[in-house]
């Protein structure tokens, strides 16, 4: 059985030019490999900077890999063809609050995916967003609402909506979580949760809360200065952790957690 | 079929109706709103009102003052100028002529500014940043003054002062809208959108461009009281429009050699020129306000 989606070799060279006399900023990530199959969950943990936004960015296309490939279902994804990738993979913003136009109803902003990739009519677009809004937990008149009529974790349903609308089959999520007070935050994970559960979603999501990560996902991606330096079955690394990073980062959450 | 709603009473009002009731909570602004629309019928209808024709000259009536004074007609009702032509009429069509065109210009610049700064804003490298800088130094320069240059090259006459003043009014409108586009396009909403697998064109159309109204109608606001009195000032000049026309302008410098005898031949223009400017600006800052609070409530 091919993996939903497999990443190899994946590589992304960043350099940052700073005035004419200073030395140019080199950002090197990868290579990285890993691989989830249809309704797994993989979380990326590290420290700021490690590069996991990028390689969230590399994902789904925002970025240009300088090498590697990504395979979807065993077919290699280019970087030029956005619509192959938008229509199976979709990004979950960590701002919400940023990333909804705030001019345009929020039934156009869901709406819009499906009118630049499908072919359907202005009537079933209106009846897929509206059960995209139900599926989300929110009510079809919310779709007459503007961004700033919302709550921050309204405002995070409304980006998995669009997220969701196209029926994608891989779903990354930058911090989904971070931005949301605990209660709000717990809602929104069993959302993820059930909507993983109902349609078989894969989901990448990065986090920085170890507790979630441990909850929710099935394997686990550690990176440390842009490289992957351990990566395995998320029960695995929590018990025994490899890597003298990952030895610590368990440590200081379990300190935690017992305390 | 019911429909399934949850807030029956509740009415979602457009975004426009939404500016139009943040609008109405200004009543300066409403009442420059009336000031305006006023005088915006008048550069529609204008001619068809006007008493007299504004060329004919009534050598039997000169200087005739309005009907407001002891010794004024009803028949002129802002009275005669030196050469006995009714002010009312000069004065209805000087509107019509001065805010005519100071809108026609700003809506000329406004379209090619927003689409040259459009472009500069979503390109990168070398060629934005070459029209940046240039149109900066441009921008340095007020505008009255580039159109003179202009005028000054082309020759006087109303055609080629509203070239002049179209083309001083550009750089404004090319600088905002290219500064605010790449304000923009850095946000994660048009990132979003760019992973919808819009093309660049569709995200300046469909994403950019609702933000940018409020930046528009300031620009658009200034733009037209620059323009309004740059035309005055250039037919003052005898620059722009030229003599016999009844451009506000040119009115006021007429009225001036008689302005001992009959004060109102300068007074009139001159208010009306005032008034226009004034109702301009407050309009315009009243809806700069109501669309940013729009997003507030």
């Amino acid at each position: 059985m091919t993996a939903l989606l497999a990443v190899e070799d994946l590589t992304f060279t960043d350099v940052k030019t700073q005035g004419w006399f200073k030395r140019p900023e080199k950002f090197n990530l990868g290579p990285i490999n890993f691989s989830i199959n249809a309704g797994e969950t993989l979380a990326i943990i590290g420290d700021n900077g490690s590069g996991k936004s990028l390689l969230a960015k590399l994902l789904v296309g925002a970025e240009k890999p300088s090498g590697g490939t990504i395979l979807l279902n065993g077919q290699k994804l280019h970087y030029n063809n956005i619509k192959q990738r938008c229509l199976n993979i979709r990004m979950v913003f960590q701002h919400s609050n940023e990333s909804l136009n705030p001019s345009i109803t929020l039934g156009s902003i869901i709406e819009e995916p499906l009118k630049l990739n499908t072919d359907l009519e202005p009537e079933a677009r209106e009846e897929k967003v509206k059960q995209t809004l139900s599926q989300v937990g929110l009510m079809p008149e919310h779709r007459f609402f503007y961004r700033h009529m919302l709550s921050d974790g309204q405002r995070q349903r409304i980006g998995l909506a669009r997220a969701l609308v196209l029926d994608p089959q891989i779903i990354v999520a930058d911090e989904p979580f971070a931005a949301l007070d605990p209660s709000v935050r717990s809602q929104t994970v069993n959302l993820i949760m059930k909507l993983q559960r109902e349609l078989g979603l894969g989901f990448i999501f990065i986090s920085h809360n170890l507790g979630i990560v441990r909850h929710v996902s099935d394997r686990t991606l550690i990176m440390q200065d842009g490289m992957a330096i351990e990566t395995g079955k998320t029960d695995v690394i929590f018990n025994w952790p490899k890597n003298e990073y990952t030895q610590k980062l368990v440590n200081a959450y379990q300190t935690m957690v017992n305390a | 079929m019911s429909r399934f709603s949850l807030y029956q009473e509740e009415y979602y009002p457009s975004p426009l109706q939404n500016t139009w009731n943040e609008f109405k909570q200004s009543h300066i602004a409403v009442l420059g709103l009336w000031f305006l629309t006023f005088f915006i019928i008048l550069v529609l209808v204008g001619p068809l009102i006007a008493p007299f024709d504004p060329l004919t000259q009534n050598i039997d009536a000169l200087l005739v003052p309005p009907a407001w004074e002891a010794n004024g007609g009803i028949r002129n009702l802002f009275g005669t100028d030196a050469l006995g032509r009714d002010l009312l009429s000069r004065l209805i069509h000087g509107c019509r002529m001065t805010l005519g065109i100071s809108l026609l210009l700003v809506l000329v610049a406004m379209l090619v500014g927003v689409a040259l700064g459009a472009v500069a804003g979503m390109s990168r490298g070398v060629r934005s940043s070459i029209l940046n800088h240039l149109l900066d130094s441009v921008m340095a320069i007020p505008t009255l003054l580039i159109a003179i240059i202009i005028v000054a090259i082309l020759g006087v006459g109303l055609v080629n002062s509203m070239w002049a003043i179209a083309l001083a009014l550009i750089p404004q409108f090319i600088h905002n809208t290219r500064e605010f586009v790449r304000q923009e396009v850095k946000k994660d909403y048009v990132l979003a959108a760019r992973l919808d697998g819009a093309s660049k064109i569709h995200l300046f159309f469909y994403s950019v461009l609702p933000n940018m109204f409020e930046m528009l109608v300031v620009q658009g606001t200034m733009a037209l009281s620059i323009a309004i009195l740059d035309i005055s000032a250039l037919g003052f000049l005898s620059l722009g429009a030229q003599a016999p026309s009844p451009e506000l302008g040119v009115m006021l410098s007429e009225g001036l050699q008689v302005a001992y005898k009959s004060p109102w031949s300068i007074a009139l223009p001159g208010s009306a020129i005032f008034i226009m400017v004034l109702s301009v600006n407050v309009v315009g800052d009243g809806l700069r306000s109501a669309l940013r609070n729009r997003m507030r409530h």
